[in-house]
């Protein structure tokens, strides 16, 4: 158990580095394909600012070669191709001198932490109501209300934002409505800091884990089923156990496992789900660092952003598929 | 979600070996799984958006999306707006703060939301047909790259090649929009029916008809393809859902088409112009409770299509 076979991890790898390269490389191209000239579109900001340019053929091949577009296109691809991949995108064009990395890194923390509290969130209270829906003990009433709790599966959590912020926000005044804590404290390893935080972060998690849970709740309900008629489970009511101990040690254990590699088709859509969350809440996380990008039509932010989003969608379902054998020792790569 | 229960007293019906009569009704409903109460509730929300569409167009002035049309920030009938004005039925759903009728913006707005999503999804699913059963039949190499791509495909995340995208070529059409969008959802259909069409290629009856003689084609569209019809219309929905969500998510950043009112653009618009601390609810309201409806709809016809191709879901 939990030896992985090479054939498994090359295999998955190729994977990664893969969409890793197609991502970068469609960011790459999708603007070189409009025939956008990022030398005159920076000249004609120079221009706006300063109602007109001296010399401007003379800045024009400056910009291109400081751009590095008088290169042959493959040389360019290529530049590029290692600048991503280390992780340096350049300087952001909006707030000029700032490199687009530190601009990330700041931002980067805030998307994480937010997206794992969500996910633990929805993924314990998702599989838990799954697995209540199909429990025979489970009391009357929560057998109605958890479907029609489920109703809200599949909307955005934009909309579910959208609809929180104002009960919440505005007419109730129980939460604050945007920003990552309140203009009182002092950012640092501080209890008023780390309070205030949970206290802004609330609303936008709870949007999320609102339009989320449904999700693993039905695809728990569907393998709960399939444990409910196994002999295991069968010999395990025989016994005379007591129901909640066959419930989590017998049934939820053996059913919650492929939920695990459901977060792989699922990451990208949560992922992009919360970049408008964030933007709604005025998180500083990738959202608003990419809404505010596509506002000053700042590119190398928005490639930026996208690429960072893309490598750690990618890399978390390259961690999931590889941490699976170790969690289901039934599972045996290259059997 | 229906949940009666199996036991529940009902007067029996005389003939029928102590059934009772909403037993037998069950017992009838399994003859034809189509009717399911989930698929025909999910099929009427959606239809009645496509009626909204469809019948808002002639009995309202859809000219009323251009700015102007009526005095600004009026509110919803019945309701009085921040300076005490009460809504009149000549906006019936309000205004916004450049006088753009809501009941207007959504007749026009909401369909566009669906075309996008059909749209797209249809070609996403056309795609998805063609390599999952290219992938399932012919194997060797042809399969490693097809699986190989959906793998990679699959987890990126659309919304965010599509931001570079627009970002680059600004303002673009809503079938430009789908068709980019198609791009990103033929990766489940295709692995979906690659593993349908595995599994099915060993089965007596394609053995049956390899041995008759029937061409690949014959077996591919007529002997498989109509076992995989529930599955398809399953996966044909969720990709519906995708792709509103995705063109909303590019709406509601301010891309995404922006000569062609849609309901993701009525949602930026009103945030970016402070709709939500200005009190003028129905403005982003209207918009996000009509979206909501309408993936509710497409969840519940998902959900009933689940039951009608797994009737281990049903409840008896």
């Amino acid at each position: 158990m939990g030896r992985i076979p090479a054939s498994y991890l090359i295999n998955r790898l190729t994977t990664l580095v893969l969409t890793v390269l197609i991502a970068a490389t469609l960011i790459w191209i999708i603007p070189r394909l409009s025939g956008l000239d990022p030398a005159s579109a920076a000249l004609g900001r120079m221009a706006a600012g300063g109602g007109s340019v001296a010399n401007a053929d003379q800045i024009l091949t400056q910009l291109r070669e400081s751009f590095g577009l008088d290169q042959p296109l493959i040389v360019q691809y290529l530049l590029y191709i290692w600048n991503t991949v280390t992780l340096d995108f350049g300087l952001s064009t909006a707030s000029f001198p700032t490199p687009v990395a530190s601009m990330i890194a700041n931002a980067l923390p805030w998307t994480i932490g937010l997206m794992l509290v969500s996910l633990i969130i929805t993924f314990i209270i998702g599989n838990l109501l799954g697995a209540l829906m199909v429990w025979e003990n489970t009391p009357r009433i929560w057998k109605v209300a958890i479907p029609s709790a489920m109703v809200f599966t599949s909307i955005p959590p934009i909309l579910s934002g959208l609809l929180l912020m104002y009960v919440f926000s505005t007419q109730l005044r129980w939460f604050p409505l945007s920003g990552p804590y309140g203009l009182n404290v002092e950012p640092g390893w501080t209890l008023d800091f780390a309070t205030s935080v949970l206290y802004h972060g609330f609303l936008p998690a709870l949007s999320i884990v609102v339009v989320t849970f449904g999700f693993w709740a039905l695809g728990m309900r569907g393998l709960m089923i399939t444990v409910q008629g196994e002999d295991y489970t069968t010999l395990a009511k025989a016994k005379g156990l007591r129901p909640r101990y066959i419930l989590y040690r017998y049934m939820i254990r053996n059913a919650i496992l492929p939920q695990i590699t459901a977060f792989a088709l699922k990451i990208g859509m949560l992922v992009a789900g919360q970049v408008l969350v964030e933007r709604i809440f005025a998180y500083p996380g990738m959202g608003k660092l990419l809404y505010d990008a596509i506002l000053t039509q700042d590119y190398p932010v928005i490639q930026g952003v996208s690429f960072v989003i893309i490598l750690m969608t990618a890399v978390a379902v390259f961690l999931v598929d590889l941490i699976y054998p170790f969690i289901d020792p039934r599972i045996r790569h290259g059997g | 979600m229906t949940m009666q229960n199996a036991a529940a007293p009902e007067t029996a019906a005389p003939d029928m070996g102590g059934l009772t009569r909403r037993q037998i009704k069950r017992m009838k409903r399994f003859d034809n799984p189509w009717r399911n109460p989930k698929l025909i509730w999910g099929a009427a929300l959606l239809l009645g958006i496509v009626a909204l569409g469809l019948i808002g167009r002639i009995f309202w002035d859809t000219d009323m999306v251009f700015t102007g049309s009526g005095l600004p920030r009026q509110a919803p009938v019945g309701f009085e707006n921040i300076r005490g004005q009460i809504g009149t039925w000549a906006h019936p759903l309000g205004t916004d703060v450049t006088g753009k009728d809501i009941l207007a913006l959504l007749i026009v707005g909401a369909p566009n939301s669906l075309y996008v999503g059909v749209l797209a999804s249809l070609i996403g699913m056309s795609i998805g047909i063609f390599l999952g059963f290219s992938a399932g039949f012919i194997g060797g190499r042809t399969d490693d790259v097809i699986r190989v791509g959906s793998d990679v495909m699959i987890t990126i995340p659309p919304l965010l090649i599509l931001v570079v995208f627009q970002a680059a070529y600004g303002d673009i059409s809503l079938t430009i929009m789908a068709i980019l969008i198609a791009c990103f959802v033929w990766q489940s259909p295709t692995r979906l029916i690659r593993a349908q069409v595995l599994s099915m290629r060993e089965s007596g009856y394609v053995h049956m008809a390899r041995l008759s003689g029937a061409s690949t084609g014959h077996i591919m569209f007529r002997e498989m393809l109509p076992n995989l019809v529930p599955y398809l219309f399953g996966s044909f929905i969720a990709n519906v859902t995708t792709s509103i969500v995705t063109a909303v998510g590019l709406e509601v950043l301010g891309l995404g088409p922006q000569r062609v009112p849609t309901l993701g653009r009525v949602i930026y618009d009103a945030i970016n112009s402070g709709a939500l601390i200005q009190n003028l609810w129905w403005w982003w309201g209207i918009p996000t409770v009509l979206l909501a409806v309408m993936f509710i709809g497409l969840l519940m016809v998902n959900l009933g299509l689940d039951e009608v191709s797994n009737p281990r879901l049903r409840r008896l």
